[in-house]
C-alpha cells in the first residue's frame, strides 16, 4: 500500500483522491486507458492503482514504441547491418529488444558494428567521421521523436552526406488509438491522452474520439497529481454526459502543437500505407516512411530487405497485454521465463513497458514481501 | 524514449543559430534548437529536450518540478547518461569553453 503521505503535495493528493470518489459511481466500473507508456511507468512507480478506487481501473495502452514494433522489422534492419561496412546505430532502448537470432547487442557480441546514440544527430556525425562507412540508423518512436528524425534527414540533405540511411520505424499514435476501439474485445470507457506526443501533435487530433466515438480523452502530463487530476477530467466529464478533448497538461502542450516539428515531418515523411504492430497487427496508415525527396537516405530502398515476418512465442501473450485485455502477470511466461534480465517479449524490456514496469515495481515488491513474511500476497 | 529532459539554455551558438549549450543538472552539452524556430528560445530559458533536440519551452518552475520527477521515477541517471551520450558535445565539437 503506497500511504500517500510519501507524495510531494500531500494534501492535493488527498483532495483529488477524494474527488475522485466522490465522482466515481460505486455502481459501475470504469476503464480508462493511459495510451502512453511514460504513463504506464508513473502509475507503476508512484502505486497510483492504491490510491484510485477499486472500480476505476487503468489500462495500459500501446504508448511504447520498443514494444509494439514487430520482431521482423528488428530482423530487417539487422540484416541490413550484417552487409559489410555498415555501422548500426539506435538509441539504448532497442539494444536489449530480441529479433530471431538475438538482440542488437547479442550481434554486437557476434562482432557486427552496433552503437548506441542517444540522437539521432549522433548518428549523422558518425556518418561524417566515417566517411568509408555506411551508417545505418534504426529509428523508432512516436511523433515525440519523428520530428528529430526528420531534421536529422534535412541536414544530411543539405550536407550531402551519402554514407547515411534511416531505417524508419516511426509510428503515429491515432490510428492505434483507433485500432484498440476498433477491437471487438475492447472496452475502454476513456482515455488519458499522451503528453509528449501531444507537445508535436497538439490536442486537435484526438477530436474525432470525442466527436465520434464519444469517449472523453484528458491529455495529460506525468506526476501523479497530473494523471490523478485527468482522472478528476474524464468523471467529470461521464457524470455531464460530455465528451471532450481537454488539457491537463497546459504547462507544456499547445493546443496547437509544434508547428515547426511538423513542418519538418511533412517535409521528410509520409504515411504508408500499413504497418504491422505488435499485437494490434496491420493497422492502415499507422506508420510513416521517407518521401522520394529522401529516397537516397532511406536504408529500405537503399539496401535490400528481407521484409521478415515472425510470429511471437506463441506462449507469451505480449498482444493481448499491449490491448489491455490481459494484465502483465495473467501472461503465461511473466516472471518464470521471461524477465526483464531475459526478456522473451518486448514489453519486459522498457521501462515504459506494461510488464518491465509491472515486473520492477508489483513483482519484485511482493516477492520481497513474500521473503519477509513467508506469505505470499 | 518519452523521457524529456529539462535544460537551461546557457548560450547560443554563433553561427549555428540552431545549436545552443544547455545545463542539464550540472553536466552542459549542446543541444539542437532547429524544430523550435517558431517559438525561439532565448538564453535564460527552460526547455524540453526528447533525443537531443529541444520540443517546447517550460516555465523554471516546470523544469525544476520535471527535474525532480525523473529522480523520484529513478530516471535521472538515464537522463543524465543520455545527456552526456549526446555527440553534440563531445570531440570536435566540444563547448570547452562553456564549463561551469
Amino acid at each position: 500500500m503506497r500511504f500517500v503521505d510519501e507524495f510531494r503535495e500531500p494534501e492535493l493528493i488527498t483532495k483529488t483522491a477524494d474527488e475522485i470518489r466522490r465522482l466515481a459511481d460505486p455502481q459501475r466500473h470504469y476503464r480508462f486507458m493511459e495510451v502512453c507508456g511514460g504513463h504506464t511507468h508513473s502509475i507503476y512507480r508512484f502505486g497510483l492503482k492504491d490510491v484510485l478506487p477499486a472500480n476505476i481501473e487503468l489500462v495500459h495502452g500501446p504508448g511504447c514504441p520498443v514494444c509494439v514494433l514487430p520482431m521482423g522489422r528488428i530482423d530487417d534492419g539487422l540484416s541490413i547491418a550484417e552487409q559489410p561496412n555498415v555501422i548500426f546505430a539506435a538509441f539504448g532502448d532497442m539494444m536489449r529488444v530480441p529479433g530471431t537470432h538475438g538482440s542488437p547487442l547479442e550481434h554486437k557480441a557476434r562482432g557486427m558494428d552496433v552503437r548506441i546514440v542517444y540522437s539521432p544527430s549522433d548518428a549523422l556525425k558518425l556518418a561524417r567521421n566515417n566517411p568509408d562507412k555506411q551508417v545505418l540508423f534504426f529509428a523508432i518512436g512516436f511523433e515525440t521523436t519523428a520530428p528529430s528524425t526528420a531534421l536529422t534527414l534535412i541536414r544530411a540533405k543539405a550536407e550531402g552526406i551519402r554514407n547515411f540511411t534511416v531505417f524508419c520505424n516511426h509510428v503515429t499514435i491515432i490510428p492505434a488509438i483507433r485500432a484498440i476501439l476498433d477491437s471487438p474485445d475492447m472496452r475502454i470507457d476513456a482515455f488519458i491522452g499522451p503528453g509528449h506526443v501531444s507537445t508535436v501533435i497538439g490536442c486537435r487530433p484526438y477530436g474525432w474520439i470525442a466527436a465520434n466515438e464519444r469517449k472523453p480523452i484528458v491529455v495529460a502530463g506525468f506526476e501523479p497529481l497530473d494523471i490523478l487530476q485527468s482522472i478528476v477530467m474524464l468523471l467529470r466529464q461521464m457524470q455531464e454526459n460530455e465528451n471532450k478533448v481537454e488539457n491537463q497538461y497546459k504547462r507544456v502542450v499547445p493546443w496547437e502543437g509544434n508547428r515547426g516539428a511538423l513542418k519538418a515531418m511533412a517535409e521528410v515523411f509520409e504515411l504508408r500505407p500499413y504497418f504491422e504492430w505488435r499485437g494490434l497487427g496491420f493497422i492502415s496508415q499507422s506508420a510513416l516512411r521517407i518521401k522520394d525527396a529522401y529516397a537516397e537516405w532511406d536504408a529500405e530502398r537503399r539496401f535490400s530487405v528481407p521484409g521478415i515476418r515472425v510470429t511471437d512465442p506463441k506462449a507469451a501473450q505480449c498482444g493481448e497485454v499491449l490491448k489491455g485485455v490481459l494484465k502483465p502477470a495473467q501472461c503465461k511466461l511473466f516472471g518464470n521465463e521471461c524477465t526483464p534480465e531475459h526478456p522473451i517479449g518486448a514489453l519486459m524490456v522498457s521501462s515504459e513497458g506494461s510488464c518491465a514496469a509491472y515486473y520492477n515495481y508489483e513483482h519484485r515488491k511482493a516477492a520481497q514481501l513474500t521473503q519477509l513474511t513467508g506469505v505470499s500476497c | 524514449m518519452c523521457l524529456a529532459i529539462p535544460g537551461k539554455i546557457v548560450e547560443l551558438l554563433d553561427g549555428d543559430r540552431d545549436l545552443a549549450v544547455v545545463d542539464v543538472l550540472g553536466v552542459r552539452r549542446r543541444v539542437d534548437l532547429g524544430l523550435l524556430q517558431d517559438n525561439a528560445p532565448a538564453t535564460g530559458d527552460w526547455v524540453l529536450i526528447h533525443v537531443g533536440f529541444a520540443m517546447s519551452k517550460i516555465s523554471e518552475v516546470d523544469a525544476l518540478d520535471q527535474l525532480r520527477m525523473l529522480t523520484e521515477l529513478g530516471e535521472s541517471d538515464a537522463a543524465l547518461e543520455e545527456v552526456q551520450g549526446y555527440g553534440l558535445g563531445e570531440s570536435e565539437e566540444a563547448p570547452s569553453q562553456t564549463g561551469p
